[in-house]
């Protein structure tokens, strides 16, 4: 595999990628109750690594109280948004963190069964991690009786995702798990109420479910002293594009922008993307913004364009991005990206009115409230940030023009 | 297709609705199965899988169309996915694919004349920090430049 | 039994969406217990509901206007157009009223700035893919997306206008035409066929802005397993989906003196086609009719009923013979229970998905089709017309007729049987040409020498119409008494249950049906194919061992629910005209088949060999093709 990920790891922070031995977290689990684990995460404030950032003990908690024979753990390693390559990491050199958690969280929920939904790009992970799996139910730490615990079992499966990145969304993933179309549902009822094939679900991000054994191990307390008050604990960060040393940080919540340019040898910044494609492109007058999820939120994805770069041609690859990538199924997210794709190649092309760069602006606003998922609600944010924060350049030879 | 082929492809999709389940949530590792094998999912196999799970065709088709690693028109031999998003882009991309195209003589999207490659272009990778990235029949290559990407292509039978 | 049809039946539709299963089943059987309502304010308005009431369906019931354009009463929620999205207070994206179920005390707000933004610009974003010909498009003035263009004061496209079709129209199929260029992807048709039909033809394909729907590796409609049953037709928002329509030839047919055009009508265009002309359903039109279909100039105009109670005549005697098999030469090879096979919808499906049923279906032929063989023997020799200069036109409320029409065997008079199947919408679309408003002219009466029919033959239009026709026959030949039900309605008959089963004894039976004394006559009705198929899956099960006799109509509703009636369509409005249909049924002077006086005529003078004689299956039976569900 010509992949090379000694390079990439290029921070190891306090947390993640600290020392933890396999199984350990469990068998302090186990010694416990569920409340016990659902307080720890509470302190710990731990929210969703994936980016949407909704507080994990929340989630854990409204489906270990849903009254259902059946309850499911999905982990959700659909890692699509451009620039995140967390995950891969965290699943290639860690995976003992992301199924320990699992495990963790079945025994929370009171669920027996766990999916990995891997991504169809991952595939060539899919024989280690079997491999890893059947080697942790060799030593009972899956399957039957967990490390001995009457009564708890907990199984992990691995499925493949097949090249759609609407299947990163929670609702669409279960879709894709139930044989259907990867098309998001409607929501109320949520996941943790109705999910995959009706039942109680969580749906967590291969990161969240990373830093739960850490948490259980050295508990919440301790995760609370990284990152600011509303974004606890520290995040891995996929940093790529101009700069001099790309590859997955760990820093804390907090640390700002030109913090995080400094770390990476970063010069002659012009923009940082943060989220990814559906995230804001900030200027360089932004750059002591941080990095949280009161601030600048993101699900690992830094992207670091220099001088040098086209912010328009950065702008039309996310919008190509979005129109590929759209399910189809609700009209402003499928017919509005496209709008929004053609208003940046007539910009090119020098043909277009600012009246219609302001509807355009005005139907990214409603994208924003009216579509039906995470998809279409952020993929206006890049076309509002950038034309925004880049007016001048974009627009300059306009002015020349006339 | 022959009567022959046709009834080996019924026993391996047999072969797979056993090992996966024959409910509708085992669709997508069933396509799989029948997608690396063949690499593709032809109007047989999708009315099999349809049989043997009890649904229409017509959504077995529609779950094919939706997602962009199944196939139901027959394609090359090795299927070759070249990074296209802003960081691979950034880091090279397009001399690759101008490379690329001139080596093999066809663009993205369409299939050599032995059909032994089809090229095709896909979104993140998930490989940005090591870009441009390639994936090949699901092996990943990273750090690719003209050179190497043509190499590497020359030498996948 | 009781399973109903009339709405999703959610525990065995699996792919009811999540969102619609979870607070439906939950809703509590008693509502006045603590949390068995909940109030929200809407609009500043307070209003009461029970526990787990969309915001769609808690507005409709207080009459608070939101505009919606997939979601549709009769099919489950799909929540993908986005135009009926409210602003409920704490939520930062705005909602979807049509599938947010109210659990918890909320405020909503249906028409805020960021609302009415919002759903101009998605009308705004329809209109800038929709390939809209409105001038020459058959919805014009009935069309949603142009209603909600209207609604929002739409002056211009502010996302421009697509100016080229995207997709080729479908015209291969003798019943449905497809145009995706119009599509608006409400997913109606696919949840219709799929979820409502159980026919599964129609899907989305492709993904993102390359969506469209379309079938089995996109290959033409007449090459998949179509039925024809056209009920997507009917619950299509634009005219993506519209059905094959002839009248420019029928026109052309009118227009030649040579021609002679004769029209037979059915009773459920007759019941509906009021809608077209804007009175609100439930009126009958059956006089006017006749009297505008002579005006625009068609030679004859005859009765449908007529044959239907040809019809049950034949149906009946093929029944009567087929338990002679049985009970008398304990013959046990014979078929039962029988299917009528008067559903040209109904008959594609069993020929395509139980095609090992076959035998079980009647031979007799549907009213329409035993009418054009009468027309182009009998009648051409009566009237003394060439029948080559015949053309006969059905007016049905039927999409599936089309096809049948044009089925090969369907050409036992020697030519066409039936030339043209039209629907009550075409017929309307004809009547408004002629420059005559229907509702307000003279009644008259249908030509001889096939005259007014019985009553039984036109409560064919609803569910259970056929049996209880048959039965009011069967039963009074085989006991030479009426059937005992009070005023001849056979109530188990009637309703709109999906699948009905009752039984009548038959005791003290004439000579010659002694074999029948103290014989329970079982019966099951059911109407859509999603209940069909049911029944049939009973059939395979051996649970229909004892039932004598089927009726199945393809269509929701029975024929008034047809793929060829007026559009928009709803549980309501199918009731209305069942209401229609047996208002005027239960005026009428004759009321049974058999005590239909042109029919004795015909036997006495025409088909002299009886019901199932030689003439009678050489011009009135048929057979039918097995096809499978494998598409090559």
């Amino acid at each position: 595999m010509e992949t090379l990920l000694e390079n990439t790891k290029k921070r190891k922070g306090p947390v993640l990628f600290s020392e933890y031995k396999q199984g350990d977290a469990i068998r302090k689990v186990l010694k416990n109750k569920r409340e016990f684990i659902l307080q720890e995460l509470k302190t710990s404030g731990l929210k969703g690594r994936g980016g949407a950032g909704f507080p994990t003990s929340t989630k854990w908690m409204l489906t270990a109280t849903a009254n259902a024979e059946k309850k499911y753990v999905i982990c959700n390693a659909d890692e699509g948004e451009p620039g995140t390559f967390k995950d891969r990491v965290l699943l290639l050199e860690y995976p003992e963190l992301v199924f320990d958690g699992m495990v963790i969280a079945g025994y929370t929920i009171g669920a027996k069964y766990g999916i990995v939904y891997l991504r169809g790009e991952y595939g060539y992970m899919l024989k280690s991690l079997e491999g890893f799996l059947e080697q942790m139910r060799k030593d009972n730490l899956i399957g039957k009786n967990i490390t001995g615990k009457e009564n708890f079992d907990f199984d992990i499966s691995i499925r493949l995702g097949s090249g759609a990145y609407v299947c990163g969304e929670e609702t669409a993933l279960i879709e894709s798990l139930e044989g259907y179309r990867g098309e998001p549902r409607n929501r109320p009822p949520y996941p943790v109420n109705t999910g995959y094939k009706g039942c109680p679900t969580i749906v967590n991000n291969v990161e969240t479910l990373a830093s739960v054994p850490h948490i259980i191990i050295k508990g919440g307390e301790w995760f609370k002293k990284y990152g600011t008050d509303k974004s606890t604990g520290s995040k891995l960060f996929s940093v790529s594009g101009d700069c001099e040393k790309p590859g997955v940080y760990e820093l804390p919540w907090g640390t700002t922008i030109n913090e995080l340019l400094k770390i990476v040898g970063a010069e002659n910044v012009k923009a940082v993307q943060i989220g990814g494609a559906s995230g804001v492109c900030l200027p360089k007058e932004q750059f002591n913004r941080q990095l949280a999820y009161e601030d600048a939120a993101t699900g690992g994805s830094v992207m670091i364009f220099n001088e040098k770069r086209n912010m328009l041609k950065v702008l039309k690859n996310f919008l190509e991005f979005f129109v590929e990538e759209s399910c189809g199924q609700c009209t402003p997210c499928r017919i509005g990206n496209v709008r929004l794709l053609e208003g940046v190649e007539k910009i090119e092309k020098n043909e277009i009115t600012f009246a219609y760069i302001n509807s355009l602006k005005e139907l990214g606003k409603t994208m924003q409230v009216a579509c039906k998922c995470g998809l279409g609600q952020t993929s206006p944010n890049s076309f509002i940030t950038i034309l925004e924060n880049f007016k001048k350049e974009i627009f300059k030879y306009e002015r020349n023009g006339r | 297709m022959l009567i022959m082929e046709k009834n080996s492809l019924s026993e391996e999709i047999q072969e797979l609705v056993n090992e996966y389940g024959n409910d509708r949530s085992a669709l997508l590792q069933i396509l799989q199965g029948i997608q690396k094998k063949h690499k593709y999912i032809s109007d047989f196999a999708q009315q099999e899988v349809a049989r043997l799970l009890d649904i229409h065709p017509v959504e077995v088709y529609s779950v094919i169309t939706f997602y962009s690693f199944l196939k139901s028109k027959q394609r090359g031999r090795n299927i070759a996915r070249l990074c296209k998003t802003i960081s691979c882009d950034l880091q090279g991309r397009e001399d690759v694919e101008e490379a690329i195209k001139r080596e093999l003589g066809i663009s993205f999207g369409e299939t050599t004349k032995d059909n032994r490659i089809t090229l095709e272009f896909t979104n993140c990778l998930g490989m940005c920090d090591q870009g441009p990235a390639m994936i090949i029949n699901e092996r990943v290559y990273t750090k690719l430049d003209p050179e190497k990407a043509v190499k590497i292509l020359n030498a996948i039978k | 039994m009781k399973e109903t049809g009339d709405e999703m039946s959610y525990k065995d539709n699996p792919r009811i969406p999540v969102s619609q299963q979870q607070f439906t089943v939950e809703k509590p059987s008693d509502i006045t217990t603590i949390g068995g309502t909940v109030t929200v304010h809407i609009n500043e308005k307070k209003i009461k509901v029970p526990f787990g009431t969309t915001i769609l369906e808690a507005c409709r019931q207080n009459q608070i206007h939101i505009p919606t354009l997939c979601h549709h009463p009769d099919l489950c929620i799909a929540g993908n157009c986005r135009i009926c999205v409210v602003d409920v207070e704490g939520m930062k994206t705005l909602q979807a009223s049509c599938s947010y179920p109210i659990t918890s005390p909320l405020k909503i707000h249906t028409t805020t700035p960021m609302v009415r933004k919002a759903r101009r610009h998605i009308i705004d974003l329809l209109l800038s893919e929709h390939y809209g010909e409105c001038y020459s498009c058959f919805r014009n003035g009935n069309c949603e997306l142009q209603a909600l263009a209207k609604e929002y004061g739409v002056d211009g496209y502010t996302f421009g206008h697509i100016t080229e079709p995207k997709y080729r129209v479908d015209r291969s199929s003798a019943a449905v035409v497809r145009d995706m260029s119009k599509c608006v992807l409400c997913k109606r048709c696919v949840r219709t066929c799929i979820d409502l039909q159980e026919v599964g033809v129609l899907e989305a394909i492709d993904r993102g802005y390359d969506t469209h729907i379309g079938t089995f590796l996109d290959k033409p409609l007449a090459d998949v397993i179509c039925i024809n049953c056209g009920q997507c037709i009917n619950r299509c928002p634009t005219a993506a989906l519209r059905a094959n329509d002839p009248s420019d030839e029928i026109w052309e047919a009118i227009d030649d003196p040579q021609k002679h055009v004769v029209i037979q009508t059915a009773p459920s265009p007759r019941a509906a086609i009021g809608e077209e002309f804007g009175i609100e359903p439930g009126h009958s039109f059956t006089g006017e009719l006749n009297t505008a279909l002579r005006r625009i100039g068609f030679d004859r105009v005859f009765d449908t009923n007529f044959t239907a109670d040809l019809t049950i005549i034949e149906e009946g005697t093929e029944l009567l013979n087929r338990l002679k098999k049985l009970l008398v030469d304990k013959d046990t090879s014979v078929k039962l229970p029988q299917f009528t096979s008067c559903s040209p919808g109904w008959v594609k499906f069993i020929e395509h998905f139980y095609p090992e049923y076959l035998d079980y279906l009647s031979t007799a032929k549907s009213p329409q089709q035993m009418f054009g063989a009468l027309i182009k023997t009998f009648y051409a020799k009566e009237a003394g017309i060439d029948p080559a200069n015949i053309v006969t036109v059905a007016l049905m409320p039927c999409s599936a007729k089309k096809f049948e029409c044009n089925r090969p065997e369907m050409v036992n008079s020697g030519f066409k049987d039936v030339d043209y199947g039209l629907t009550t919408r075409e017929m309307a679309k004809m009547i408004r040409e002629a420059g005559i408003y229907l509702p307000e002219i003279p009644r008259s009466t249908f030509d001889d020498p096939f005259g007014d029919a019985s009553g039984a033959g036109l409560i064919f239009g609803a569910t259970g119409g056929v049996m209880e026709a048959a039965l009011r026959t069967v039963y009074e030949l085989v006991t030479g008494r009426p059937v005992p039900f009070e005023n001849l309605n056979i109530s188990p008959c009637r309703g709109f249950d999906g699948i009905k089963q009752a039984s009548v004894k038959l005791t003290d039976c004439k000579k010659g049906y002694d074999f029948l004394n103290n014989v329970e006559l079982k019966f099951v009705v059911a109407h859509g194919t999603a209940n069909a198929k049911k029944v049939m899956e009973m059939l395979n099960r051996g649970e229909l061992d004892d039932v004598h006799f089927v009726e199945i109509m393809a269509c929701p509703g029975g024929c008034l629910g047809g793929g060829g009636q007026p559009i928009p369509t709803s549980l309501e409005i199918r009731k209305l005209r069942a209401k229609a249909i047996y208002e005027e049924e239960a005026n009428l002077p004759i009321r049974k088949s058999h005590e239909n006086p042109h029919i004795k005529y015909i036997y006495e003078n025409f088909l002299t060999d009886g019901p199932c004689g030689k003439l009678s299956h050489q011009l009135l039976h048929t057979h039918y093709t097995k096809r499978g569900k494998f598409i090559a």
